[in-house]
């Protein structure tokens, strides 16, 4: 099941030269960005892992770019997420995100009931993949 | 296939860039070397410009360039400059300066350099990477000194990504040559060694004039015969270093015709008063005193 957060994730997954142009755009609004991964893509995981530091005063989308190919190398089934981030007074948050690499296979998610006090019906959802530890779920 | 050069589309024109050349020459004094480097690198876009339109392909030419010098010569002026320049040839896409040292590059224990010297080369992407006295880069004296690494990262950007970044080293001339002979591969990397002579008496004045124009002062006649022997008597002596002397000592003057107009402020100043610098401001310098004193001792 093809997992759909952030911007764009209806869409056909972007190219590098789409990455790049919505960079580019980032950037001309001084947004900082910053590229995050994870394996654990529970919609509630909002705080993924960073990879490096946020990149404040970047002028050219190549210098991102080259962030995400080595992240990509390095984990190459994971993840990855390119969020920009408005530092702007009254803002002050993200105003952009979107996926940039996705493992090959999704299995998608298990939807799980749960018995509660009485007999009231709880549910949950998780990723298949979570049934393996970190680092092994793709 | 005979279209004339006029404007490709998304391409720079001829006419841009001797318009880009003229301002050159108006701008920097002296520097011949240097703009005949800057025309030669601009003689090359606009054949490739050409050569796009008619199909041909087209390679990224290396860009990267080695300043080197004597202090006060107008490295990081014309390093300033170049940003601009390239920027409006079209060979960077954004055209900002990035100007760093040994201390923005090398980090100071294992593991620090690294992400260092990659944070700076992100910033400096589609603009100039500016390194100043990048002769400290690299330490012989110390084999476990972390510069090494940061050349490394350097080097490698330098050739996987030369169409998104230009680097520009700068430094005093023999200890760059000290430099390249131990880091050849440095040495093979860099497409253009521009070597920056020291400025001609007649330049230096000119180079006063200019500055002195550029914060509306200017010399009386005789203030002018006084900094031209002012010039040949800095030349002289010990640490001379080019442009540089030349705009402390007109910050100097200009010290001292303040103290003169301020002395004996008997009347409203005029324009005229506030802007011309007389001879006694520039003879009033220590430069002749040591002169004087040097050629007694002689005598």
């Amino acid at each position: 099941m093809r997992v759909t957060q952030g911007a764009f994730s209806f869409l056909p997954d972007l190219s590098d030269q789409q990455i790049k142009a919505q960079l580019e755009y980032c950037l001309r609004n001084d947004w900082a960005v910053s590229v995050e991964y994870t394996d654990d893509i529970h919609p509630r995981n909002t705080y993924w892992e960073m990879y490096g530091q946020p990149m404040f005063d970047l002028h050219d989308a190549a210098g991102v770019m080259s962030e995400i190919t080595a992240c990509r190398k390095t984990f190459p089934k994971h993840y990855i997420r390119v969020n920009a981030f408005d530092s702007t007074l009254g803002w002050e948050t993200i105003r952009l995100s979107f996926l940039v690499n996705r493992p090959p296979e999704e299995p998608g998610f298990r939807l799980r009931r749960i018995e509660s006090e009485g007999r009231v019906q709880r549910y949950a959802i998780e990723p298949y993949a979570m049934d393996k530890p970190a680092g092994r779920r793709y | 296939m005979n279209q004339p050069v006029g404007r490709p589309e998304g391409g720079v024109g001829e006419q841009d860039v001797l318009a880009l050349l003229a301002e050159l020459d108006r701008e920097l004094i002296g520097l011949a070397p240097v703009k005949r480097r800057i025309r030669d690198v601009a003689a090359l876009l606009v054949v490739d410009s050409a050569r796009k339109a008619q199909h041909l392909p087209v390679a990224a030419p290396g860009l990267h360039m080695c300043f080197s010098g004597n202090p006060g010569t107008g490295k990081t002026t014309v390093a300033l400059k170049m940003a601009s320049i390239l920027h409006q040839l079209g060979f960077v896409r954004k055209g900002h300066l990035v100007a760093v040292t040994r201390d923005d590059l090398v980090g100071q224990y294992i593991g620090h350099t690294a992400p260092k010297t990659r944070e700076v080369l992100k910033r400096a992407m589609g603009g100039v990477l500016f390194i100043d006295e990048a002769y400290y880069l690299y330490r012989p004296e110390n084999e476990r000194d972390y510069g090494q690494e940061a050349i490394e990262i350097l080097l490698q950007v330098m050739e996987s990504q030369r169409e998104d970044l230009v680097v520009i080293l700068a430094g005093y001339g023999d200890r760059m040559e000290k430099f390249f002979q131990s880091n050849p591969g440095f040495r093979s990397r860099i497409a253009h060694h521009v070597d920056f002579p020291d400025y001609l008496d007649t330049e230096l004045l000119w180079i006063a004039e200019l500055m002195l124009q550029q914060q509306n002062y200017r010399f009386s006649p005789e203030a002018r015969e006084a900094f031209v022997r002012y010039i040949a008597a800095r030349k002289g002596q010990p640490l001379f270093s080019n442009a540089r002397s030349i705009r402390n000592a007109l910050d100097r003057i200009r010290l001292r015709q303040a103290n003169r107009i301020v002395a004996k402020l008997d009347r409203t100043l005029t324009a005229d008063d506030v802007m011309s610098i007389e001879a006694g401001d520039v003879l009033a310098s220590r430069v002749f005193a040591k002169a004087s004193g040097a050629a007694g001792e002689g005598r």
